[in-house]
C-alpha cells in the first residue's frame, strides 16, 4: 500500500515489519527519527514482543544489540557519524562475532569542524569492518533494503549497515509502498540461529584467538563477504519475486548500454546524476550512471562487466581520504586496472554541501578534466583562509 | 542434609559450595592464572555459587581482562557455563542486552551476570555500567577487584589505592606512589544509583561471597557486588599468601564488607579487633616504600585514616551505620 513518508518513518516501519526482539536507540542527527518511529511503534502496540532498550551512549547501543543477538534473538539499532565512530569499538566486534544485527547509518560527515550534513565519510570510516554495507538510493529502496538487510545477515551470519543520506532521505517525504505483515513473514523466517548462548549447550563465545589461529579466523571473515555477493543476488531476486520490485542487488545500471562515459556512485545523489544524464543524453553525449548497492563486499566483477565498454569513467564521491583523495575512486581504478578507460575523481557534497544539476552539467562541458576535482570548491574562502595561515603562522624558516 | 563433615566442626550455615563435591567448577582447571590468583578464586567462587543457587540457569558476560583472558584461549576454555566476551568496556551494556532478549523470550529464570575486573568497571565502562543500573536492566554485575590493570602488567586505575606502587606510580623522592586520592569508590557510586542490591565481598570470606551471590542472583534488577581480590603478582606477595593478604585487608577496616538496598546502607560485617594498616600494608612490596630506610609514617597515616573513617561509617566496629 502506498504513503507518503518520511524516510525514517518508512525505515522504522520496515524495520517493524521484520519483527526484531530488541531494539536499541540512542539520539544522534539525522536519524533519530528512525528510533523515534519504532519507540512508538512499540509503545503503540503495533509491534509486540520486541524490547526497546534506551541506553546511555551509541557504545551501548550496539552492545546492547551485541548482547541481545548473541543470546538468539533479532536485533536492531541506528546511528550516524559521530555516533558509530564512537561505537566502532563494538562495530568490529560485532562482524568478528558474526552477528547479524542490522543497522541503519543515516549519513553524516564527520568532525571536527563538527557538521551535522550529510556526506559518506561515516560509513567509509567502517569500510573494512567486516559488516555488509549497503547502500540506498530512495525511500523506497532504504525500506525495501531493510526487509531484504534481515534476510541476507542470516543467510551469511554477518551484520549488514543499511546506508540511507541524512535529511536527503531521513528527512524528506517521499511516497513509499509498504507491504503487508503476511507478505514480510512469508520472505523472511523467524531468526533461529545455530549457536546462542544456551545453558543446555554452554559455549564461550569470544575467545582469545593467537597467531596460530588468527590468519585463519581473518581468512574466513574475507571469504564469507565475498561469498555473500551471491547471496545479495539471490536475495535481491526473491525480493522482485515476492514483492514486484527491483530494489537491492549489488550495483544498479541506468543509460549504460551504449554509453562512453559512465559514472560511478553510492546514494541518493544518482537521482541527480540520472537527471542530468537524460538531458544530456538527449544531444546524444552518450552517458551513463552506475550506482553501487552493494558498497561492501565490493562487487568487483560485476563492475568489471558493467563498466567494459566505457571510456571514461568518473567516481563521484561524498567521501575524501584526507592524504591520498577519493575513496571509491581508487578501488574503480582497481576495477578498470587492464583496460584502457581513463577514470576520473569527483569529490562532491561532503558536509551536506548540495550537488546541483547545474554543477555536474558544467563539469561534464569541461573539454579537459584534472585527475581528482573538489567540484564546487569556493576559491575565494581558500585563498583567505592561506592569507589568515600566513598573516597568523610562526615564524623562522621551516 | 547430612554434614559432609566430622563432627560438628562448621555450622551447616558455614559449609561452603566450594568444599562441596557437588560444586560446578564453573571456572575449571587448566586456565593460565598466576599462581595464587585472587581472582581466580573469587570468579570460581562467585560462579560456582550462582550456578549452585539458579540451578545451573546462569550465562555469564565478561569484560576484557586477566580474567577473560587467562580463561579461554581458542580452542580452550575453563568455563562450564555459557560465556560471552566482547570487548573491554562494555559488558554491561551486553549483559544488558542478554537479559532484554531472554525477557523478551520468556526466560527469565535464567540469570545474567556480567563481570569484570577493577578497571573495566570504574574506568572504561563505567558509563555503561551506570547506564545498566539506572535503567535496573535485571543482571547481577560482578567486579573482582585487584585494584590495578594487571592483564597489562600492572597499571594504576581508578580503583588503586593511594600510595600503591604501580608501574605507572613508580615512588620517587619526591613521589611517593599513586596520589593520596581516595581510589575511586565504585560500591558508593552503584549505591547512589539506588539499585536494588549492593554489596562488597573479599576472598578472605568464601562464606560471605556465597551467600551474598545467593541473596543477589534472585533479585530483578541490577545488583552489584563487588569483590576484593589480592594479585600476588601486583601487589608483590608471596602466591601463599593471597587470602591472608584479603583477610588483613578486612581486619584492618581498608576493605569493608557491607550490603545496601535500593540506596540505603543496611548491614556489615564488624571486626572485632581491628589491626593497624600496616600489618596489611608491610607485607605488599607495593607499599614497601612507606616503610623501612625511607619510612614515611605520616603517609601511613593517610590510610590509617581511611581505615578508621571506614569503620565509623559502615559500623565495623559494631555502631550503627
Amino acid at each position: 500500500m502506498q504513503y507518503q513518508l518520511e524516510g525514517s518513518q518508512a525505515i522504522a516501519k520496515a524495520v517493524a515489519l521484520c519483527r526484531p526482539k530488541v531494539i536499541c536507540a540512542y539520539p544522534i542527527t539525522p536519524q533519530t527519527h528512525i528510533v523515534e518511529g519504532v519507540g512508538e511503534i512499540i509503545r503503540s502496540g503495533e509491534l509486540l514482543n520486541c524490547e526497546f532498550v534506551i541506553v546511555e551512549s551509541e557504545m551501548a547501543a550496539l552492545s546492547v544489540a551485541i548482547g541481545a543477538q548473541a543470546a538468539g534473538v533479532r536485533s536492531y539499532t541506528a546511528t550516524s557519524s559521530q555516533g558509530l565512530l564512537y561505537m566502532i569499538e563494538a562495530v568490529y566486534n560485532a562482524s568478528g562475532l558474526e552477528l547479524p544485527i542490522i543497522m541503519t547509518l543515516g549519513n553524516r560527515a564527520i568532525g571536527s569542524p563538527i557538521n551535522i550534513w550529510n556526506d559518506h565519510s561515516d560509513a567509509m570510516s567502517v569500510r573494512d569492518s567486516g559488516w555488509i554495507i549497503l547502500f540506498a538510493e530512495t525511500n523506497q529502496e532504504a525500506l525495501d533494503l531493510h526487509i531484504q538487510a534481515f534476510k541476507i545477515a542470516e543467510s551469511v551470519g554477518l551484520p549488514v549497515m543499511v546506508c540511507v543520506d541524512g535529511f536527503i532521505l531521513t528527512h524528506a517525504y517521499e511516497p513509499v509502498d509498504i507491504p503487508s505483515q503476511e507478505e514480510v513473514d512469508e520472505f523472511l523466517p523467524l531468526y533461529n540461529p545455530a549457536t546462542s548462548l544456551d545453558i543446555h549447550k554452554p559455549l564461550a563465545i569470544g575467545t582469545m584467538v593467537s597467531p596460530e589461529y588468527f590468519m585463519e579466523v581473518r581468512y574466513l571473515a574475507h571469504k564469507k563477504q565475498m561469498d555473500s555477493l551471491k547471496i545479495i543476488q539471490c536475495v535481491r531476486d526473491e525480493f522482485r519475486r515476492k514483492f514486484g520490485r527491483d530494489s537491492g542487488g549489488l550495483l544498479r545500471e541506468y543509460m549504460t548500454e551504449d554509453a562512453e562515459t559512465i559514472i560511478v556512485t553510492l546514494g541518493s545523489v544518482a537521482g541527480t546524476i540520472k537527471d542530468v544524464v537524460d538531458d544530456l543524453n538527449l544531444q546524444e553525449k552518450k552517458i551513463g550512471v552506475i550506482s553501487i548497492v552493494s558498497y561492501r563486499p565490493f562487487p568487483i566483477d560485476a563492475l568489471k562487466d558493467s563498466l567494459k565498454k566505457a571510456k571514461r569513467v568518473i567516481v563521484l564521491e561524498k567521501s575524501l581520504a584526507v592524504g591520498i583523495g577519493g575513496i571509491l575512486f581508487q578501488e574503480i581504478e582497481l576495477v578498470m586496472k587492464d583496460t584502457d578507460a581513463e577514470v576520473f575523481s569527483i569529490i562532491a557534497g561532503l558536509g551536506g554541501r548540495n550537488i546541483t544539476k547545474f554543477m555536474l552539467q558544467e563539469y561534464l562541458s569541461r573539454k579537459s578534466c584534472k585527475k581528482i576535482t573538489f567540484l564546487g570548491l569556493k576559491e575565494e574562502i581558500i585563498t583567505k583562509e592561506y592569507e589568515f595561515a600566513n598573516f597568523c603562522g610562526r615564524e623562522g624558516e621551516v | 542434609m547430612s554434614n559432609p563433615t566430622l563432627g560438628n566442626r562448621l555450622s551447616k550455615d558455614d559449609i561452603t559450595i566450594q568444599s562441596s563435591s557437588n560444586r560446578n567448577n564453573s571456572l575449571t582447571c587448566g586456565h593460565r592464572a598466576c599462581q595464587g590468583c585472587g581472582e581466580a578464586l573469587g570468579a570460581r567462587c562467585a560462579i560456582d555459587a550462582a550456578h549452585h543457587a539458579t540451578g545451573g540457569k546462569i550465562i555469564i558476560v565478561n569484560a576484557t581482562g586477566c580474567l577473560e583472558v587467562f580463561s579461554c584461549s581458542f580452542p580452550e576454555s575453563a568455563w562450564n557455563v555459557p560465556w560471552f566476551h566482547s570487548l573491554f568496556g562494555n559488558a554491561p551494556a551486553v549483559a544488558s542486552g542478554v537479559a532484554a532478549a531472554l525477557r523478551i523470550t520468556g526466560k527469565e529464570d535464567i540469570r545474567v551476570i556480567a563481570q569484570g575486573g577493577d578497571g573495566a568497571t570504574c574506568d572504561i565502562g563505567m558509563g555503561c555500567l551506570s547506564g545498566m543500573f539506572e535503567r535496573n536492566d535485571d543482571v547481577l554485575y560482578i567486579c573482582y577487584d585487584n585494584q590495578a590493570y594487571m592483564n597489562t602488567g600492572v597499571q594504576r586505575s581508578g580503583a588503586t589505592p593511594p600510595l600503591a606502587r604501580t608501574a605507572t606510580t613508580v615512588p620517587h623522592k619526591n613521589y611517593l606512589g599513586n596520589d593520596p586520592q581516595i581510589g575511586k569508590n565504585i560500591s558508593q557510586i552503584a549505591i547512589a544509583h539506588e539499585i536494588p542490591y549492593v554489596a562488597t565481598a573479599s576472598i578472605g570470606n568464601i562464606q560471605d561471597i556465597e551467600k551474598k551471590i545467593a541473596k543477589a542472583i534472585h533479585i530483578r534488577g541490577s545488583k552489584y557486588l563487588h569483590i576484593h581480590v589480592p594479585c600476588p603478582l601486583g601487589w608483590g606477595f608471596p602466591t601463599s599468601e593471597t587470602i591472608r593478604i584479603a583477610k588483613l585487608a578486612i581486619q584492618c577496616g581498608l576493605f569493608p564488607l557491607f550490603e545496601a538496598q535500593y540506596g540505603k546502607l543496611y548491614g556489615s560485617i564488624p571486626i572485632d579487633d581491628p589491626i593497624p594498616v600496616e600489618d596489611y600494608l608491610k607485607p605488599q612490596k607495593r607499599f614497601a616504600h612507606l616503610f623501612g630506610k625511607n619510612a614515611t609514617p605520616d603517609a601511613v597515616s593517610v590510610l590509617q585514616e581511611v581505615a578508621n573513617s571506614n569503620i565509623v561509617k559502615y559500623g565495623l566496629n559494631g555502631g550503627d551505620i
